[in-house]
């Protein structure tokens, strides 16, 4: 039932939610997450340079293992229809697309709950990294976000 | 023979060690995580320097998280990186 794939190229958000609502009847409500690469000018310090692009690394296999093991987890706790994760991997520009996340319920609530808590522990259990890269070509590691934690934690344990 | 155990590196561990995988056969003294770490840090100055702040490194032991006293051994995967930051 849930589609994950980990991929470089851009994905169509209108022909993942058609690919996953298809000849479905029983499908009352859909919640979509899109993360994109923002520009973040000043995030690390006043007058810190804008990012140019994000490079993202992961580990392949245990990247499709974790994403499975957290859509299950959705699963489990929200009366889901369907499912779709895609991750990008590689090189992207600033405005380009990262992650998708489309969870679909008879209800909306459990639509909205189940993408926020998707993507809230796609960010703290997935091995994905980012690097952010400079217009003057120099790049840094971005480091984990207590902020993200605590998003993940809201949830409770697995 | 004894079996070696994969050892992968990803991010800022990668690029400290200088390698993103590298086999090692174990000294039977050496059947946990930290141990393991210990062992990989005394390889070399890329290596200490990937090690020299263990709170800011994770571990997965076959493709699952694992903590400082998980077991490794003889053809396990023990991958090594940063806190994960995708999304």
């Amino acid at each position: 039932m849930a589609r994950i794939r980990v991929q470089t190229e851009d994905f169509d958000t209108g022909a993942e939610i058609a690919a996953l609502t298809a000849g479905r009847t029983d499908i009352g409500g859909i919640g979509v997450f899109i993360g994109t690469v923002r520009d973040n000018p000043g995030a690390h310090e006043p007058g810190s340079p804008a990012v140019t692009a994000l490079t993202l690394e992961h580990y392949p296999g245990m990247t499709e293992r974790a994403i499975g093991k957290i859509i299950a987890q959705a699963e489990e706790r929200w009366p889901l229809l369907g499912c779709t994760v895609i991750h990008r991997v590689g090189t992207m520009w600033a405005g380009e697309n990262i992650v998708l996340v489309i969870a679909a319920s008879s209800h909306r609530q459990a639509a909205l709950d189940a993408t926020a808590f998707l993507i809230d522990w796609l960010k703290t259990k997935a091995p994905f990294w980012k690097r952010e890269d400079f217009a003057s070509g120099e790049g840094a590691w971005v480091e984990a976000r207590e902020a993200d934690d605590a998003a993940a934690a809201r949830w409770g344990a697995a | 023979m004894t079996r070696p155990t994969t050892i992968l590196y990803f991010a800022w561990l990668r690029e400290r060690t200088g390698v993103a995988q590298e086999e090692i056969v174990l000294p039977e003294s050496v059947r946990t995580v930290s141990a393991l770490v210990d062992l990989l840090a005394a390889r070399g100055a890329g290596h200490a320097a990937a090690f020299s702040n263990r709170r800011t490194v994770r571990c997965a032991v076959n493709q699952e998280f694992a903590d400082p006293s998980a077991p490794v051994g003889p053809g396990d995967e023990v991958a090594f990186f940063p806190p994960v930051t995708g999304g």
